[in-house]
């Protein structure tokens, strides 16, 4: 593996995107991207005692399919990477309880999936890894109880909030050479980058210098251009936080063709169905990777994606102190077709 | 490549230009309209408790403790959460979201527990409304005292 500027890892054995497995709720399933998603729960609690259990199941299962997808049993995968929104990311390492894998838990707020690819890929490329899966989830109702209110009450969202998803992706990563049309060949790990916005509602404004930074610091390390990309898709900026890119791209005079920029957050509901500024969460730009994005570029209507997952580092006690909302990226290159 | 174009400064400016406004207008009239019909409700209810001779102390009391009653009905239902996100502080300031605001945690945090969960947690939001009207009840009790000329 070699290294391209300050913050960017060249996988010179980019490792394989076996197999990926996408699972959404049922608002997720009323949304625009319903028919992509792997499987589409009618129940939000799966038959758990809680919010808590319900999303380390849907962690369990997501991995599980991909681990089928990838035709690799549970006891043979050298690590699990990944994490999700709650307090000591207890649905990812409940279910990697289940599962019995080696875990590696991770947090980026809702940037860990591509963290996790990014991570995954530096040691399969290495050699340290055999193997590995990435996920990442979240759940509209533990993420709700945590960091803002009882579902019951009667609240107004301001039009800068997001929803969480209830959404979980997963991804197996082989060694260069497996069998597989999708390989990750460049990661970039951002800065944490705040621009001292104290909205905690407004992830979209808070995450996009971050996003910015992290895009602009993996084209220059490659020295590439937008032009290189067939698609750049962010993660949660929302539709708010997408133009506030966009409006940041043009004042540095980065060319970013609007045309080339979807937004996970801002695909995943329809306007219709209130989401106010788009989708948010871990499980966002996982399932939509795992199933839009990564199912597009095997059937080849793209060549090479940069996928930029966007987190909001707060907590309610930053939140509460009076501390603005610091935001983080990492983009991983994903390219499709032949080497 | 400049990565940070905008000076903290400017970048508020510029999200405070390309973020949509709440459209006041609308959740003033629906906070007027909603709010105003809980009142309504509370002062037929007093009316009616008049009318069967509960008393000018128990009357007040009774309208209140159906109109809590009826918060939390409808909260445990699943109904309030939705007037509320339709009429905001219309539905929020009554005592029926005062209601709202204790049953809604309960029902969040059963599954910690009565003492961990719903014990702990049912003041969360009610808990400062609490505190602050208690202690600005006292002080406003203290003024009126001392302007009757206090203990003289």
């Amino acid at each position: 593996m070699s290294r391209a500027g300050a913050q960017t890892f060249v996988y010179d054995r980019p490792p394989v995107i076996a197999a990926h497995a996408s699972l959404a709720g049922p608002k997720e399933g009323e949304g625009p991207l319903a028919a992509w998603f792997d499987e589409l729960l009618e129940d939000d609690l799966l038959g758990q005692k809680s919010w808590e259990l319900a999303e380390m199941e849907m962690v369990r299962r997501c991995v599980q399919r991909a681990l089928d997808g990838a035709e690799l049993a549970a006891e043979d995968v050298h690590a699990l990477l990944g994490g999700d929104l709650n307090n000591q990311i207890i649905a990812t390492s409940f279910a990697a309880r289940s599962l019995g894998i080696p875990f590696l838990g991770l947090y980026g707020a809702c940037a860990t999936f591509v963290e996790a690819l990014v991570l995954a890929s530096a040691l399969i490329s290495a050699g340290d890894l055999g193997n590995a899966v990435c996920s990442a989830s979240s759940h509209f109702c533990t993420a709700e109880r945590q960091f803002r209110f009882p579902l019951e009450l009667g609240t107004q969202r301001p039009p800068q909030a997001s929803w969480t998803a209830t959404a979980c992706g997963s991804a197996v990563l082989l060694p260069h050479g497996a069998p597989g049309r999708l390989r990750v060949a460049a990661g970039t790990v951002g800065r944490v980058v705040d621009l001292n916005i104290t909205d905690t509602n407004h992830m979209g404004a808070a995450m996009a210098p971050a996003v910015f930074d992290c895009i602009a610091a993996h084209l220059a390390d490659l020295r590439r251009t937008a032009e290189d990309y067939d698609l750049i898709a962010t993660g949660d900026l929302g539709w708010i936080g997408r133009n506030l890119l966009l409006a940041l791209a043009d004042r540095a005079g980065v060319g970013l063709p609007p045309e080339k920029l979807v937004d996970c957050g801002a695909s995943l509901y329809s306007q219709e169905q209130d989401p106010h500024a788009g989708g948010s969460g871990c499980g966002c730009v996982a399932s939509v990777s795992c199933g839009w994005l990564m199912k597009r570029l095997e059937r080849g209507e793209f060549r090479r994606l940069l996928l930029v997952g966007s987190g909001a580092m707060l907590s309610p006690t930053s939140s509460q102190q009076g501390q603005s909302v610091p935001g983080i990226a990492y983009a991983a290159c994903i390219e499709g077709g032949n080497d | 490549m400049n990565r940070q174009p905008f000076s903290p400064g400017e970048y508020r400016a510029l999200v405070a230009r390309m973020t949509p406004k709440s459209r006041f207008l609308r959740g003033y009239l629906r906070a007027f309209w909603v709010g105003g019909a809980i009142c309504c409700l509370g002062q037929a209810l007093t009316l009616w408790a008049e009318t069967l001779h509960l008393g000018e102390v128990t009357a007040p009391m009774f309208t209140t403790g159906v109109l809590i009653l009826l918060g939390t009905t409808l909260t445990g239902i699943g109904v309030y959460d939705r007037i509320g996100k339709y009429a905001g502080a219309g539905s929020a300031i009554p005592v029926t979201g005062f209601a709202n605001s204790v049953a809604a945690p309960a029902i969040e945090f059963r599954r910690e527990g009565p003492v961990t969960g719903v014990g702990a947690r049912l003041f969360t939001l009610a808990g400062p409304v609490l505190a602050y009207g208690i202690a600005t009840s006292v002080l406003v009790g203290l003024v009126y005292w001392l302007g009757k000329g206090g203990a003289a």
